[in-house]
């Protein structure tokens, strides 16, 4: 299947995005092939609702799971309402991510994680 | 003749501006249009008579009639729309985000088969009612709510036309300062002279110019700080129509509520004269 994890670089070694509205990148995987794309996040500077406008983008790449640091309550609902599973909590590289995620290592999450236009954490690594 | 009162910065003495003037003139309507932290009413002691919701229309979507087009969505400059297409058994639907909705309309007249209509939502208040012969208005926005300009725009709404209609704006020089210095005869700067005074006069200035709207400066704590904002003003052409030095009478008079007016009766005098003058500029434009 096909998951969407954030990162903050374009390539396989970059750290994980700890944000999911705006992340610098979208990384979507696929489970089985291990093919990953990486498609730039034109949301990211947005003035609001960034959280809506991201959750629809990866919505339109046939995304079954997003795989991020954190996840906010506008991106949480959309992405709930389009039944897209969201994990949280996730760090590392965008290639150590996804052999934990196909290790089955995630547990999908029942709302978001922060309030809103909480940022990225201490950790950040930029 | 609408004169609007506002400043850049914070704290310079708007409202003592605003309410002085006010209470100087006669046949005058105060509209109080800082509406996040409205304080004219502090010193005037208004009755009240009047309560009105301040509304925006936020969109409501019939699910049976929608498409699922995605065109409210992409429409909305906001974000407030999330438009769902339907997937293997799950029916498509469209989110509404009311917090994001600035009640623009443009969904609801895009939509190609009239599947959204408008529904008012609080955002606010505003009461009207008036002390004596000063007829007064003010506006005072939701707590949680994060935009003023709907408020502002119902509080000027109850403008009245027959009357010299003093606006007190809020500090700034965003949205809620341009919704309430907007189509004002005269706006009257008010500013201190110190560093960020002079700061945020600069940007209020720039702000009044692309409005085209006449304006002058009052210096509050007029003998304080230093003289760059004084060669500024000279520099730049603007009339300073009245300077109020520092007096800790003023400043104790405000702390307990009470008007400059009030206090010092001769004051009158200076704020009808400073009405005399911005007349002068504003008919001779």
């Amino acid at each position: 299947m096909k998951i969407c994890i954030t990162a903050q670089k374009d390539g396989l070694d970059s750290p994980v995005d700890p944000r999911f509205g705006r992340c610098q990148y979208f990384a979507v995987a696929d489970t089985e092939t291990s093919d990953v794309e990486f498609l730039e996040n034109s949301n990211k500077d947005g003035m609001g609702g960034v959280g809506i406008q991201s959750s629809q983008f990866i919505l339109g790449k046939g995304v079954q799971a997003v795989v991020t640091g954190n996840v906010g309550p506008n991106a949480f609902q959309t992405l709930q309402a389009a039944g897209i599973e969201v994990f949280t909590g996730a760090a590392g590289t965008v290639a150590e991510v996804l052999e934990k995620f196909k290790r089955g290592e995630f547990k999908s999450v029942n709302g978001p994680s922060v309030e809103a236009k909480h940022g990225g954490s201490e950790n950040t690594e930029i | 003749m609408i004169i609007s009162i506002a400043s850049g910065k914070g704290g310079t003495g708007k409202t003592t501006v605003a309410v002085s003037l006010a209470l100087s003139l006669k046949n005058v309507q105060l509209l109080d249009c800082d509406v996040e932290e409205p304080n004219d009413a502090l010193f005037l002691n208004p009755r009240i008579r009047q309560t009105q919701n301040a509304v925006i229309p936020v969109p409501e979507i019939d699910q049976e009639k929608c498409t699922n087009c995605g065109t409210c969505a992409e429409a909305c400059a906001y974000n407030a729309l999330a438009v769902i297409p339907p997937k293997e058994g799950r029916a498509g639907t469209v989110m509404v985000f009311p917090q994001l909705c600035h009640g623009c309309g443009a969904c609801s007249y895009l939509c190609p088969v009239q599947a959204i209509r408008e529904v008012p939502k609080r955002v606010g208040v505003v009461e009207s009612g008036d002390k004596g012969e000063l007829g007064f208005v003010q506006g005072k926005l939701d707590v949680g709510e994060a935009m003023g300009p709907p408020v502002i725009r119902q509080v000027k709404a109850l403008i009245n036309h027959e009357k010299t209609v003093i606006l007190d704006a809020s500090p700034g020089t965003s949205c809620p300062m341009i919704t309430a210095v907007q189509k004002s005869d005269f706006c009257i700067l008010v500013t201190e002279p110190t560093p960020f005074g002079l700061h945020d006069l600069v940007l209020a200035v720039e702000a009044l110019r692309k409005l085209q709207i006449p304006f002058g400066v009052i210096m509050n704590r007029s003998d304080l700080g230093n003289d760059r904002t004084e060669r500024y003003c000279e520099e730049q052409g603007i009339p300073i129509l009245m300077r109020i030095p520092f007096d800790k009478k003023i400043a104790r008079a405000y702390s307990q509520g009470n008007p400059v007016v009030q206090i010092f009766p001769e004051y009158k005098e200076k704020f009808q004269a400073l009405f005399q003058t911005i007349k002068e500029i504003v008919n001779s434009k």
